[in-house]
C-alpha cells in the first residue's frame, strides 16, 4: 500500500516539476525583457536538477545525483554570467 | 503502473515519507513557476522562483536522503551538498540580477523604478570619479 502512495507520488513529483519546467519555457519564450528570460533560463536550471535527483530516487542509482550537482553548479555560473552581461554589456572586463 | 523494485525492503513509514516529502517540494516548485508566469512586473516575478529553490529543493533532497539512508542502512548525506550549495548560490545569482535589471531600467529613464539614491557627501578627491 505504501509502496503504491510512494510510485504515485513519483508520478505526481515529475509531472508537475515537467510543467513547471514547460512554464519557464513559456516565460522564456514570451517574457519580455532579457532579465526575464535569464531568470526563465535559471529556473529551468532548476527545477531540471530536481527532476534529476526524482529520477535518481526512483531508479535508485546515485549517479543522477551527480548529474544534478553538475547542473545545478552549470546554473549559477552561467545565470551569473548572464546577469554581468545584462550589466555591463560584457562578461570579462 | 510500473512498481518500484529495488525499493521492495523499504519500510512503510520511509515509504510514506519519501512520498510526502516529493510531493510537497514538487507542488511547490510547482506553485512558484506557475507566479513566475503569472506575476505582472519583473520584481515581483523574481520572487516567485525561490519558493522551488528554498522548499522545492528542500523537500526532495530530504526525500532523496530518507529514501537511500533506509534502503542501505547507512547513514547517506551527501544531498546534503546540493542543498547547501543551492541555498548559498541562489541570493547571489538573484540579487546579481535584481541589481543588472535595475541599472537597466534606470538607464532607460523607466519611471516607475526609483531613482539613484541621493549622492552621499563625496569627498570630492577624485576617488569618486572611478569609484565602481
Amino acid at each position: 500500500m505504501s509502496h503504491t502512495i510512494l510510485s504515485w507520488a513519483m508520478v505526481f513529483a515529475q509531472i508537475c516539476l515537467v510543467l513547471a519546467m514547460a512554464l519557464a519555457a513559456l516565460r522564456m519564450a514570451r517574457g519580455p525583457r532579457a532579465q526575464d528570460r535569464v531568470l526563465a533560463l535559471d529556473t529551468l536550471y532548476v527545477n531540471s536538477m530536481l527532476l534529476l535527483m526524482v529520477f535518481g530516487i526512483r531508479t535508485g542509482k546515485v549517479i543522477y545525483f551527480e548529474a544534478s550537482l553538475v547542473i545545478g553548479m552549470l546554473g549559477f555560473v552561467a545565470t551569473v554570467a548572464l546577469a554581468k552581461f545584462l550589466m555591463r554589456g560584457e562578461v570579462i572586463e | 503502473m510500473s512498481s518500484i523494485e529495488h525499493a521492495a525492503d523499504l519500510p512503510a513509514w520511509a515509504a510514506l515519507a519519501v512520498a510526502f516529502f516529493l510531493v510537497v517540494g514538487a507542488g511547490l516548485t510547482l506553485i512558484g513557476t506557475i507566479g513566475f508566469v503569472r506575476l505582472p512586473t519583473f520584481y515581483e516575478r523574481i520572487h516567485a522562483p525561490t519558493l522551488g529553490t528554498s522548499w522545492g529543493t528542500g523537500g526532495i533532497v530530504m526525500a532523496s536522503m530518507i529514501f537511500f539512508t533506509v534502503l542501505s542502512t547507512r547513514p547517506v548525506v551527501h544531498e546534503i551538498l546540493i542543498g547547501i550549495f543551492v541555498t548559498v548560490t541562489t541570493p547571489v545569482t538573484l540579487m546579481l540580477l535584481a541589481r543588472a535589471t535595475l541599472h537597466r531600467d534606470r538607464a532607460e529613464g523607466n519611471p516607475d523604478v526609483p531613482g539613484e539614491a541621493p549622492a552621499q557627501e563625496t569627498v570630492d578627491d577624485g576617488t569618486a570619479a572611478q569609484a565602481d
